[in-house]
């Protein structure tokens, strides 16, 4: 008896019983056939709850859906039956990995709606906490790629670092991710002088430490073989699809928010934006970690050229009171109650304010009918606009690719998901 | 600068901005519903004003008898470093409105985010499917009729 013979006999035996017309597939040729495959939203290498439904041609990608929507909570709506100040805890939890420069993009839309100028101390406090949060984000984005790649020490070696920022906010502002710390013409509390020496501290030891972590992958041939000429999006694609941030930038093209349209006080700061034309995942990777020196370089600046001075704009009827004088000083107390129940009383008119923020510009638009309500937010969110370039990415690379390719967006679904 | 766009558009097209207002510093120009795809390809390819970025688009409901829901287009010109307002009036009773993702890829997903929010939909979308909403949620949530808690049944819940 022959060994096919056998084959045929043990096959008959085994899987007489299982074999039918449904669970058998016939192929004429192996090689031909195409795979749908799901991914997530419960995945790992997702960040978060992002789902894709991928077509495959053997290992390579032939198509992408990205499916958005796991994490909506309705934001937009909850804020047109919401008062402005009621909607600033909200904010933290859109891109909850740098919640302090979503309560100042925020902030600065409503400044803006209302015509209110903020004092210089205030705007550099802001700086500081925009800075901050863009390079605690960051380092979560570096971590979390270079874990994708199969290189874990480096998130062990970046949280470390987040973990020294997000220590500052909890002194800043006595909470160390839902900050909540702006306020409509100002902050909730002054900076504190042990934030001040906290800061120093991280910075003189950042520099060293951030070199470890690019000694780390920069060299390594699995992370650099990993990553270039991966995801790559040129130029015209960046632009056309309405990329920004570190995508944007990665891509060759030199605009930052900061920089072209500027709030605060940017335009008295020193810092150089980053680009790299090569438009892959290695140099999104680059872009962050030349971003997070620029942002220690204006972290420096922002600690000397900070003034001494008040923190909230002089304006009774539409800055909320010192909490300490609304308990002893009727005026106070009535600007508080009318404030808190009826809301701020802005103009009619319709605005928009965007920001560089770690993902790329946060904006908020706003259209008020003057009452305390907006009558319409709507959050222009970076996450949800970089990942529609995720399906232009992928295509033709292989399934591997994709974690990369999602790494190097950094996503938060949070924010994509409103 | 807002002078500027202004005239140039309305040297191009003559009828086809109906109303211009300046607030804070941000022009929002209002377009008739039906040009809006031929003044998006202007504003895109023109040399001097090259709005080649769309930054946002999203529907307001401003819950009127005439023109309830509105369109909005947040453009940006990378060369100007400008940012411009568009709109148009969409009416309840026919929200058709033609789609500019063919100006830019990006409009895509914004379009499909109006669509699952207002139920505006857009003629020539490659993709028109909800981005954030069950596919067969029958309302559409950000219409100022579609209550703040939500309608009981509308989404499957588990029987007892």
């Amino acid at each position: 008896m022959s060994a096919r013979t056998i084959d045929e006999t043990k096959k008959s035996q085994i899987l007489a019983a299982l074999e039918d017309q449904d669970t058998t597939v016939v192929m004429d040729d192996p090689l031909e056939n195409e795979m749908v495959l799901n991914m997530g939203p419960q995945h790992p290498a997702t960040h978060g709850v992002l789902r894709l439904l991928i077509r495959l041609d053997g290992e390579t990608v032939t198509g992408c859906v990205p499916e958005l929507g796991y994490l909506h909570r309705g934001y937009e709506k909850i804020a047109e039956n919401s008062t402005y100040h009621e909607f600033i805890p909200h904010t933290d939890r859109l891109d909850y990995l740098s919640p302090l420069s979503n309560n100042v993009a925020f902030v600065l839309a409503v400044e803006k709606l209302v015509g209110i100028e903020v004092p210089i101390r205030a705007q550099y406090i802001r700086v500081l906490c925009c800075e901050m949060a863009r390079i605690a984000s960051h380092l979560v984005a570096v971590g979390s790629m270079a874990m994708d790649v199969g290189a874990l020490t480096v998130l062990l070696w970046t949280f470390r670092e987040r973990e020294k920022v997000v220590d500052i906010y909890d002194v800043l502002c006595g909470a160390r991710f839902t900050t909540s710390y702006t306020r409509i013409g100002g902050l909730q509390q002054d900076w504190a002088p042990q934030c001040t020496i906290m800061l120093n501290r991280f910075l003189d030891e950042f520099k060293n430490d951030l070199a470890e972590v690019e000694k780390l992958l920069q060299t390594n041939r699995i992370f650099i073989d990993r990553c270039e000429n991966v995801g790559y999006l040129s130029r015209e694609d960046a632009i056309a699809l309405g990329m920004t941030g570190p995508i944007l930038r990665g891509s060759g093209v030199p605009r930052d928010l900061r920089r072209d349209n500027p709030y605060l006080v940017y335009p008295e700061l020193d810092f150089d934006v980053i680009t790299f034309a090569e438009g892959d995942a290695l140099a999104r990777f680059y872009v962050r970690m030349a971003d997070m020196r620029e942002s220690a370089k204006i972290l420096r600046q922002g600690l000397q050229k900070m003034p001494e001075g008040p923190i909230q704009a002089n304006e009774t009827k539409r800055v909320l009171p010192k909490k300490e004088r609304t308990y002893s000083r009727m005026e106070e107390l009535i600007d508080d109650f009318m404030l808190i129940n009826l809301g701020i009383d802005p103009p009619v008119g319709e605005i928009y304010q965007g920001v560089e923020s770690s993902k790329g510009e946060l904006g908020f638009y706003i259209v008020s009918d003057g009452t305390g309500n907006p009558w319409r937010l709507k959050i222009r969110s970076p996450s949800m606009v970089n990942l529609s370039a995720l399906p232009l990415m992928v295509k033709g690379g292989m399934i591997s690719d994709i974690v990369v390719v999602i790494g190097s967006i950094d996503p938060v679904m949070g924010e994509a998901d409103k | 600068m807002n002078q500027e766009i202004i005239q140039r558009l309305k040297a191009q097209f003559p009828d086809s901005i109906e109303e211009s207002d300046e607030f804070r510093d941000d022009l929002t120009l209002r377009v008739k519903t039906e040009d809006i795809v031929k003044v998006c390809n202007f504003l895109k390819n023109d040399h001097e004003l090259a709005f080649d970025m769309i930054v946002d688009l999203c529907g307001v409901d401003m819950y009127r008898p005439e023109g309830r829901f509105e369109v909005v287009y947040n453009l940006y010109s990378l060369k100007k470093k400008k940012y411009l307002r568009l709109k148009i009036l969409v009416d309840e009773d026919n929200p058709i409105v033609d789609t500019v993702s063919v100006v830019w890829s990006g409009a895509n997903w914004h379009e499909r985010e109006t669509y699952d929010m207002y139920g505006i939909k857009f003629k020539g979308h490659p993709d028109l499917r909800r981005m954030y909403m069950p596919e067969d949620f029958e309302y559409f949530p950000l219409r100022k009729d579609f209550p703040l808690m939500g309608i009981p049944d509308s989404l499957p819940l588990p029987r007892k």
